[in-house]
């Protein structure tokens, strides 16, 4: 196992095109900042020597960047490790029903007028019961096969989604608000929002990232898993409740931002192999660098949301790869 | 310590069925076994239960001596290496990557998560099973881009890579030509000159007539077990499959011709 000279550099280049980009979208916006200024004031910032002027960078645009780098690396950690314990290759973090969870609670939360700052945890509150009722569902015994439990997330996802859509029409004039606060935004991001994700990303992310020998073996099917030692069913439930733990900490600060989940982890396959060992920790950065791509244009162009600029873009890139690839 | 891989009174079921009935067998190390029977007549189950991969629903199974419950996971593991009938590989990953994961049996936390790092034992382990099971020349290619026979020859590589005490094969030579499914009996022939106990379940009886131990099952139960000689009897074998045979003596061996 291992890269060989052709991967290593192309996730060199992977690495810089990340900081690049970082640097690149705090410098774009109604003011552009020369680049240089960035990294002083980023310098200053941790060195804890912000000047006044510095705040526009600081408490704005560096937190939103932020914010896009630490969401698309979690969602495509998750979304990775899910098409890895399901050997799908169509499963993306919301596959269990986490992202139509948090829908709901910050759709009802929006309507009963709660104060904003308890909106995402009441999102992430109904976005872990959405994976824990699709888990008694999937259960069978004391396993979880893998195919009754994507019945069931599409089960769970589709009975949520219509009671969301059921609250919006109640709510209709407020529909719009709704709308943009579940479809995936970065433009509110701030440092506290950062440091409520953070904790479950680190978590979560760092959890599957130590699983991927196990999820290598898992390829292999269950029983010759098991034979080589591997507590299979352990494994699964552990992968969900990380990738859940960070999906759902991801989705309720920042909205639904579709697509990332999928395709990250697939283009990172294409490129530096099936081992997981390696396609966990690139599609961290991959997934990063894409979201704060998809920021920067939903900024500069009349799409608005980064959630739109995903989805938007997303299927016609999967398709791209779906024609070029024979999965 | 006995060199045995062995079930006592062993029940256990597949789905609903109870496609294992008091069976008794043993397997020692350093031969070659091989399980016949009919299609469903549990072959798959009784290797499967004896491998703790299905819980057994009564009797005791036994490894070295130890009840199996006795070893760890880990240890287990370690001990006995299993091909599965339908084992599907990973078509995107290169031949070397898979042969690596039969290392797999190391030490984790929990089970999930890698203590020891890779080792120059474990790169030996990977390069030796190679060279035994001549995949060493497509180390690199993807399973997807190899023939039937030769990704069956790198899943035997897999299991070989961990370096088993008992070796348990549940129809290797499926799918292959004459020439390969020779080469296969070759390769475990070499796993039990190195003491191996070797466990194969064979449909072709002309192959296993090559064994040194065989276990005819039929309808979940023992039928017979022993020699070649004393399992491979037309009788026997009118018993388990319905069918006439003729059993031929060429040279050393037995040969078997169905008659009708
Ligand atoms: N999931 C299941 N549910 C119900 N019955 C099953 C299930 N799996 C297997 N069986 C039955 O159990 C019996 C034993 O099956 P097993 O797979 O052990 O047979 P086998 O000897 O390996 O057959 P083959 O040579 O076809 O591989 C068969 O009669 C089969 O129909
Ligand atoms: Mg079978």
């Amino acid at each position: 196992m291992g890269l060989n000279s052709g991967g290593l550099a192309l996730l060199v280049t992977l690495v810089l095109a990340l900081m690049g980009a970082v640097v690149l979208g705090v410098a774009v916006g109604s003011v552009p900042i020369p680049p240089g200024e960035v990294l002083d004031t980023v310098l200053r910032g941790l060195s804890g020597n912000l000047r006044e002027e510095d705040v526009i960078i600081w408490d704005i645009r560096l937190p939103r960047v932020v914010m896009a780098v630490l969401v698309g690396a979690c969602l495509s950690v998750c979304g990775g490790a899910f098409q890895g314990v399901f050997r799908n290759p169509l499963a993306d973090p919301y596959l269990l029903g986490v992202a139509s969870g948090a829908a709901v609670g910050a759709t009802a939360g929006l309507l009963l007028d709660l104060p904003r700052g308890l909106i995402p945890l009441l999102a992430m509150l109904t976005a872990l019961g959405a994976v824990a009722v699709t888990l008694l569902l999937g259960r069978s015994g004391r396993r979880y096969p893998p195919t009754r439990l994507i019945l069931a997330g599409v089960v769970v996802g589709s009975f949520l989604s219509a009671v969301t859509t059921f609250l919006i029409m109640r709510g209709e004039d407020r529909a719009r608000e709704v709308l943009a606060y579940t479809l995936g935004d970065l433009s509110f991001a701030s440092w506290a929002d950062i440091a409520q994700v953070l904790p479950y990303a680190l978590l979560g992310c760092g959890a599957l990232l130590a699983l991927g020998r196990a999820l290598d073996l898992l390829q292999l099917g269950d029983l010759t898993a098991a034979s080589l030692g591997l507590p299979v069913e352990k494994l699964r439930l552990l992968v969900i409740v990380a990738a859940s733990l960070a999906t759902a900490a991801a989705v309720s600060y920042t909205g639904i931002i579709g697509f990332v989940g999928l395709i990250v982890p697939h283009t990172v396959r294409l490129i530096w192999g099936p081992s997981y060992r390696t396609l966990l920790p690139i599609s961290a950065l991959a997934g990063g660098l894409l979201l704060v791509l998809a920021d920067l244009l939903a900024r500069t162009t009349p799409l608005y949301q980064v959630g739109i600029v995903t989805t938007l873009l997303g299927g016609p890139f999967f398709l791209y790869l779906l024609r070029r690839v024979r999965v | 310590m006995s060199q045995t891989f062995a079930a006592q009174g062993l029940n256990a079921y597949a789905g609903d069925a109870h496609a294992v009935q008091d069976v008794s067998v043993s397997f020692a190390a350093g031969q070659l076994s091989a399980v016949i029977g009919p299609n469903g007549a549990g072959k798959s189950t009784l290797l499967r239960a004896m491998l703790g991969l299905t819980p057994p629903h009564s009797g005791a199974v036994e490894l070295l001596g130890q009840p199996l419950a006795a070893w760890t996971r880990t240890e287990r593991a370690r001990q006995l290496a299993y091909l599965a009938q339908t084992e599907a590989l990973p078509l995107d990953a290169q031949v070397r990557d898979i042969v690596a994961l039969g290392r797999g049996a190391g030490e984790w936390k929990w089970g999930l998560f890698p203590v020891r790092p890779w080792s120059e034992e474990d790169e030996a382990a990977v390069l030796d099973a190679m060279t035994r099971t001549d995949t060493l020349a497509f180390a690199e290619r993807r399973i997807s881009e190899l023939s039937g026979g030769e990704a069956q020859r790198a899943a035997l590589a897999r299991a070989l890579a961990a370096r088993p005490h008992f070796l348990i094969l549940d129809e290797p030579t499926n799918h292959l030509d004459l020439a390969y499914a020779l080469d296969v009996m070759r390769y475990l022939r070499a796993e039990v000159d190195r003491g191996v106990g070797v466990i194969a379940v064979l449909h072709d009886l002309n192959l296993a007539a090559r064994a040194d131990h065989l276990v005819l099952l039929h309808g979940g139960r023992v039928l017979a077990a022993g020699t070649p000689a004393q399992v491979l009897t037309p009788q026997n074998l009118q018993a388990a499959y319905g069918v006439r045979v003729e059993v031929v003596q060429a040279g050393e061996r037995l040969v078997i011709v169905p008659v009708e």
